[in-house]
């Protein structure tokens, strides 16, 4: 089928990659690779939070839902955290979500969290170009897009069970004592 | 649908940067596309946001356009945001209704194509003023700031430190791990290029500080906890016991000629272990402050450092009524309060036996550069003779460069100061020898003033300077020349030739490494490190002595290998910083605190969580209550609270949320009809 005139050709898929950065660690060192002048993928956008201890699973999931192919979380090594142990609270519940991810069919390489000082710049740039290559390789998530296949599944599924219990009737069911098989002595 | 919020009139700038950010985004293209976001009011583009007539314009377009949002896509937060904030404050909007976009950092220097750069761009700044609608009007709060200075190391970096803030007025404790200030320095015999005495410049300072009614000096002490914020720190100090008591002791060192033993029988560690001490003894005679201590490992009164009470105690005899020497002493730990730190704990030398080819530890004449030092020093070991271990006078002597320094194999880094201080131990070596000196090196870095003109006037003595990493120290002689001898094989890579040179002695120039326990001190005061393990200043030029840590400075070779003149220099930026801070007497606190919505149902599942223990429990009212004079803002309680009942300021569950939804939504953008305001 040709349509009619032809759209300036979509540029080729590439992943679209969430990042929540620990201010101290991973955000400083993600500036000292810009300061460095190292080149990485442009996937990633980052949000700055003051801890990766912040980092409400809820944010990993909303990113998802909204279209993001992959997530990552950054935070300092562990021991270092400038909050005590904000990233050791990070890493419980990141636990906790792969399975639940896991559950739900989202591979664990979706979502990834890195230690990265902030002297580590060259870090951010492998761990970016990993990350970018690894889900360019997966391939889309697109929740967006399985959501509204799945609503419209239900939506035909609903329209086919209305038009099937038109032509039935309505199956009934009555009850009846149950029969007596033992008779007490 | 009626809203009774105030309309969001946000303005939206991006910054060029000169060509940092222009050469790699279309900035004219990022400012046209967010103008027509919705509640943007207006989007400009400008050659330098931070400059004054950029501020100013953020400024005028605040009353003329009726701004309550400013959102400017700059360079990142952690540079520029309080620049910005402070010139929304001036237009006359709370200074938290401003958000800051990082494009260059993470946009501009690190992406390669123009296209994609400049649409990260965009997809940063849409998601900045989708959050920016939702900022608040936060007050700020002021905290007082204590006056008193701690300064951890008492080298030259925390002496020099320490007296500045005491001149100024302030109060310092200067803790020291060993038994006396002093440092490397104190070690040194002269220093480059001017060969002035290094205990001559120094001393004078060392009783300074000893004198100073400012200063609190705590030696053979360790920093053991440091809790608290900028302005208000308090700080553990471990008082190791000396088994002396510094208030009574005059330093008249009687005890030590009466002690039981003789003769000094033990390493002194002050002269790198080639003279030796008594088990009470003074680190070395200026040491600061003037008081004996006991080795507790080998005092006859102690066994392997238990009080024994089976020695005759000469020395208690000898001290008489002054009744200085106590066995009893005790550890203490004791607390003080301080508003700013500074850390100037300094380095380790390169351990040499980790290039066993150099042959240190299996030929007694191989010595480290520092055991040099102690060598040709009036007060050292041999009163200045140049004798080697085995007794004998060297007639020539290698100075090995770079060991342990520009070395993918140990450090990669160059110490800096290697290359000046073997050249005035070539000199010094000279001088008391007479010997044939020769230098292997790899470059010569003599960037300093009056540095290359000590390398001309060296090679004018006649020091030999042979271009070549050394392969191998051996005593393995091939001709009759060579026997007895030390012989170095080494590539003269200017002559082209592989060459073996007999010598008598050789000298290892060790490079500067971080202490063993950096990383333990790190943690301690919060800091970072880089990969080689040194501190990590927050800016490498512009806050070369500030860390990451607000209060927190940094001063000398704990930041990085670095000479005399630079370290003082550091040191008196670190303590013009600390000055800085507490003289304002009161610090902003950044109040990104934690606080409890009112549908808190009582679970208590925060209260474990905060390691500040700022959360507590009201039984009244049955919520958990959050105390933001302790809270410092990471946000772990805000994430965890299972109904979502806390929040944490600036960043908010729905400004996260809503920036998510900005980084993601399909481009393009609703056409902003959609969305205007009435």
């Amino acid at each position: 089928m040709n349509a009619p005139a032809q759209p300036p050709a979509a540029p080729p898929w590439t992943p679209r990659i969430v990042a929540f950065f620990c201010n101290w660690c991973t955000y400083t060192a993600a500036d000292l690779a810009g300061v460095s002048r190292l080149k990485y993928a442009p996937n990633v956008r980052v949000i700055r939070l003051m801890c990766s201890g912040r980092v409400d699973p809820q944010f990993i999931l909303e990113a998802l839902r909204r279209g993001a192919d992959g997530v990552l979380i950054g935070g300092c090594h562990p021991g270092d955290c400038h909050y005590v142990e904000g990233n050791y609270k990070m890493l419980r519940r990141f636990g906790l979500l792969q399975r639940m991810l896991a559950d739900l069919g989202i591979p664990p390489a979706r979502v990834r969290l890195e230690w990265i000082s902030a002297a580590e710049g060259e870090r951010v740039k492998a761990v970016i170009n990993d990350m970018t290559r690894q889900l360019q390789a997966l391939g889309p998530l697109d929740l967006p897009g399985k959501f509204a296949d799945w609503d419209a599944e239900i939506a035909d599924l609903a329209a086919t069970l209305q038009t099937e219990s038109a032509k039935e009737p309505e199956a009934t069911h009555t009850w009846e004592p149950p029969k007596v098989l033992v008779q007490p002595q | 649908m009626v809203s009774l919020k105030p309309e969001i009139r946000i303005g939206f700038y991006v910054c060029h940067c000169g060509h940092n950010i222009a050469s790699m985004v279309d900035c004219a293209d990022v400012a046209a596309y967010v103008g027509q976001l919705p509640g943007v009011v207006l989007a400009r583009d400008y050659k330098y946001m931070c400059s004054d007539p950029g501020q100013e314009l953020i400024q005028k377009d605040i009353a003329e356009f009726g701004l309550n949002r400013v959102v400017v896509a700059s360079c990142s937060p952690l540079l520029h945001e309080h620049t910005f904030r402070a010139a929304v404050a001036a237009g006359g909007l709370n200074p938290f209704l401003f958000h800051m976009v990082n494009i260059r950092e993470h946009a501009s220097w690190v992406h390669t194509d123009r296209a994609a750069a400049t649409a990260k761009a965009k997809v940063l700044a849409r998601a900045a003023i989708r959050r920016a609608a939702l900022a608040r009007e936060l007050p700020q709060r002021q905290i007082p700031i204590n006056p008193g200075v701690l300064v951890v190391g008492g080298g030259i970096a925390g002496i020099h430190a320490a007296l500045t803030l005491a001149e100024a007025g302030k109060h310092v404790w200067l803790i020291e791990r060993e038994a006396s200030i002093g440092g490397h320095m104190a070690k040194f015999d002269k220093t480059f290029p001017t060969l002035d005495c290094a205990a001559c410049i120094l001393t004078p300072k060392m009783s300074a500080v000893g004198a100073h009614p400012n200063i609190t000096l705590w030696s053979h002490s360790d920093v053991v906890q440091v809790d608290g914020y900028v302005g208000n720190y308090t700080v553990k100090v471990r008082r190791r016991p000396r088994y002396v008591n510094e208030e009574l002791c005059t330093g008249c060192q009687e005890c030590i000629g009466n002690c039981i033993y003789k003769e000094p029988k033990f390493p002194d560690e002050f002269n790198e272990g080639l003279g030796k001490r008594k088990p009470i003894h003074i680190p070395f005679p200026q040491a600061t402050p003037q008081v004996v201590l006991i080795d507790p490992q080998v005092c006859l009164n102690f066994k392997r450092g238990v009080l024994t009470d089976r020695c005759k105690k000469t020395c208690v005899e000898a001290c008489g009524d002054r009744k200085a020497i106590d066995f009893t002493q005790k550890e203490e730990t004791k607390e003080i309060q301080v508003g700013a730190i500074i850390v100037a704990t300094g380095f380790k030398p390169f351990d040499v036996r980790r290039v066993p080819q150099y042959g240190y530890g299996t030929y007694p004449n191989v010595y480290t550069a520092l055991e040099v030092e102690r060598l040709v020093n009036a007060s050292g070991p041999t009163a200045g003779e140049i004798v080697l271990r085995d007794g004998r006078r060297p007639s020539a002597i290698a100075i090995i460069h770079c060991v342990g320094s520009r070395d993918k194999k140990t450090n990669r880094w160059c110490s800096r100061v290697c290359c000046m201080y073997s050249m005035k131990l070539a000199h010094l070596l000279k001088e008391h020898s007479g010997a044939e000196l020769y230098n292997f090196y790899i470059d010569i870095r003599a960037p300093g003033k009056g540095y290359e003109e000590f390398y001309d006037k060296l090679n004018e003595e006649g020091v030999h300077f042979i271009r070549g990493r050394v392969g191998e120290v051996t005593d393995w002689a091939m001709i009759p020349e060579e026997e007895g001898k030390l012989v170095i094989r080494v590539e003269d890579t200017l002559a082209g030739v592989v060459r073996r040179i007999p010598v008598d002695m050789v000298v290892l120039a060790t490079g500067l490494e971080p202490h063993a326990d950096a990383q333990a001190v790190r943690r301690l005061f919060n800091m970072s490190c880089g990969t080689e393990g040194f501190f990590l200043e927050r800016h490498p030029k512009l806050a070369p002595v500030s860390t990451f840590t607000d209060g927190v400075y940094i001063a000398g070779c704990c930041q990085g290998p670095r000479d005399i003149p630079d370290t003082v220099a550091q040191a008196g930026a670190a303590a013009a910083e600390a000055l800085a801070l507490i003289d304002r007497g009161h610090i902003l606190q950044e109040p990104n605190t934690a606080h409890v919505l009112a549908d808190c149902s009582g679970c208590k599942s925060c209260l474990p969580l905060c390691p500040y223990t700022a959360i507590g429990f009201d039984e009244a009212t049955h919520q958990a209550v959050i105390n933001e004079a302790l809270c410092k803002g990471c946000g772990t309680c805000v994430a965890a609270c299972p109904s979502g009942s806390i929040g944490q300021h600036l960043f908010e569950d729905d400004e996260v949320f809503s920036e998510i939804e900005g980084l993601l939504t399909a481009d393009p953008e609703p056409t902003p009809a959609l969305a205007a305001t009435p």
